[in-house]
């Protein structure tokens, strides 16, 4: 019913879909524009203004620093930084941990309710803990992504792992697999889909976690610093261009991870038909 | 099931039981010897004993509670209101192939904000009490609940509605008898993943605000206290202990509603 059955009719559907899927939000920013300026309110500038002073803020700087401000170096690239490397830094140590307690089930059952302990503690709470331990800045800010994103990679890793076929298991066993071997050409590619499923959560919950932490009073750069900022300001122009930067940013890093996971998964897919 | 393989799968949960208990007493000890070895400064990371002896002692004053009750009054609003969103427009979203389409690339630039980054916002506009962590619940919430509600609708079995449709039952019969039954187990699986995202939302919503009653509240106000830590780590204990019964309950709801689900399939059998 939905999936056009022929090229031919999807040409034909081709400008409905489009016209669908770009007109309405094309409408409710339109909308929203022409509200905004008849009620004038301060809490709610008008779309047009918000993307101008985002523009201003960040991307009008000079061509051989990539149009960056002064400003968008302050703020994020800092910010991108401890994200990138938070989150690289919770999907390794989650791959790495998830495969060994998944290749176990002694182990897996030693670790199993600590886990889930760790993992039902809201990361935020122990945010402060880290603040005392590492005071503000960069290694209490990646110490809370890391932290707080690890474990659905972790899980998910194990739980793929323990969900290998054992038929493959004992091939490995006949063919005598060294460990290394089992790992790149068993576990792993056994657990990718499960992995992927934990690295989206996580990628979601570092970004969630670098803009808390950067909330923190005393913290001094970044893009949740320019929140703060912007807020003790009532400067609601940056507030809201701020939001949108970071939508656009959300949407940026789960679309490439999405491109990761459908080249990874494909060829494990294409792999496994062979 | 034979008896014999009864069996043993009841010896097999008995020996994790215990093997998890083990592992819950390696990880305690660990952190008392880290803490009393002088390794760490035990103003960092004072000894697990003594923040499990806080952890009890918190659960008997009232103030403590009575924050934990207005973190949890929060985390139920907000998770209620976006069920009352979500599930409808999931429904709409799911069944209108054009609705889907229209609304898709709003969607997809307004999930991605992540929701921490409208605390400014929503207290610049509500204030900083209740409202605005309610609010930001309700908006980190409304997502997996709607994605999960789209997904299950898609996979309903397409030969029971057209059966209902061959009687004679109109799109809104057909959505209540067929779709919405098969996508429950779906949605009940999203509601569990917003339970979850709605605390750690509730909590941080509050060590933000920095003030009224919560337990993020009070792990706020404890982490800026000189030798605070243990308080702070006693208050983790609690936010993970509500986190885990939350989580353990709406599994149990969870299987006893739905045995059919695939999650639960496994674990059942």
């Amino acid at each position: 019913m939905t999936a056009p059955a022929t090229p031919l009719g999807a040409a034909r559907r081709l400008p409905r879909t489009l016209a669908l899927r770009l007109g309405v939000p094309v409408v409710a920013v339109v909308l929203w524009q022409l509200a905004a300026r008849a009620r004038g309110s301060v809490f709610f500038p008008t779309p047009a203004r918000i993307v101008e002073h985002g523009y201003h803020l960040w991307f009008s700087g000079p061509a051989e620093r990539a149009f960056l401000t002064d400003a968008a170096v302050r703020d994020l690239l800092p910010s991108l930084g401890r994200v990138l490397a938070g989150f690289a830094l919770a999907a390794a140590g989650g791959i790495v941990l998830g495969l060994a307690l998944g290749r176990s089930r002694t182990v897996y059952a030693l670790c199993d309710p600590v886990l889930q302990f760790a993992r039902a503690v809201p990361p935020p709470a122990l945010v402060p803990v880290f603040v005392v331990v590492f005071d503000l800045g960069t290694p209490m800010q990646l110490a809370s992504i890391v932290f707080g994103a690890i474990w659905p990679v972790l899980i998910n890793t194990a739980e793929g792992v323990r969900g290998i076929d054992p038929l493959r298991l004992d091939v490995a066993a006949t063919v005598r697999m060294r460990p290394a071997e089992r790992i790149v050409l068993l576990y792993l590619p056994a657990a990718l889909p499960r992995i992927f499923a934990g690295l989206r959560l996580s990628l979601s919950l570092s970004l969630i976690l670098m803009v808390f932490s950067e909330l923190l009073p005393g913290t001094a750069d970044g893009i949740g610093f320019s929140l703060t900022d912007a807020q003790t300001r009532s400067d609601l122009l940056t507030v809201w261009a701020v939001m949108v930067l970071l939508g656009a940013l959300g949407h940026l890093l789960n679309s490439a991870l999405l491109a990761v996971e459908r080249l990874a998964l494909g060829r494990h897919r294409a792999a496994h038909r062979t | 099931m034979s008896p014999a393989t009864a069996g043993r799968k009841r010896t097999g949960r008995a020996r994790n039981a215990l093997l998890g208990a083990v592992g819950v007493l390696v990880a305690f000890a660990a952190c008392e010897a880290l803490g009393r070895s002088g390794m760490v400064r035990s103003t960092f990371l004072p000894p697990a004993s003594e923040v499990l002896v806080r952890a009890v002692e918190l659960g008997g004053d009232t103030t403590f509670l009575n924050g934990v009750g207005a973190t949890l009054e929060a985390w139920a609003t907000g998770l209620a209101l976006a069920c009352a969103l979500a599930i409808p427009l999931g429904l709409l979203l799911g069944s209108v192939p054009a609705a889907a389409q229209a609304t898709r690339v709003l969607i997809e630039f307004l999930r991605p904000v992540p929701s921490v980054a409208l605390i400014p916002l929503v207290s610049l506009l509500l204030g900083a009490g209740s409202e605005t962590t309610v609010a930001l619940v309700t908006y980190a919430c409304v997502w997996p609940v709607l994605f999960n509600t789209v997904y299950g609708l898609g996979e309903t079995d397409p030969l029971a509605k057209d059966t209902l449709r061959a009687f004679g039952f109109g799109r809104l019969a057909v959505l209540l008898m067929a779709s919405l039954p098969s996508a429950a187990p779906f949605i009940a699986a999203g509601v569990r993943i917003s339970a979850a995202t709605a605390l750690i939302l509730a909590v941080a919503g509050e060590i933000l605000a920095g003030f009224g009653e919560g337990l993020g509240t009070f792990i706020a106000q404890a982490g800026m206290a000189t030798d605070g830590t243990r308080d702070v780590l006693a208050g983790v204990v609690w936010a993970g202990a509500l986190g885990l019964v939350i989580n353990l309950a709406l599994t149990a709801v969870e299987r006893r509603l739905f045995p059919w689900a695939p999650e639960h399939r496994g674990s059942r059998a």
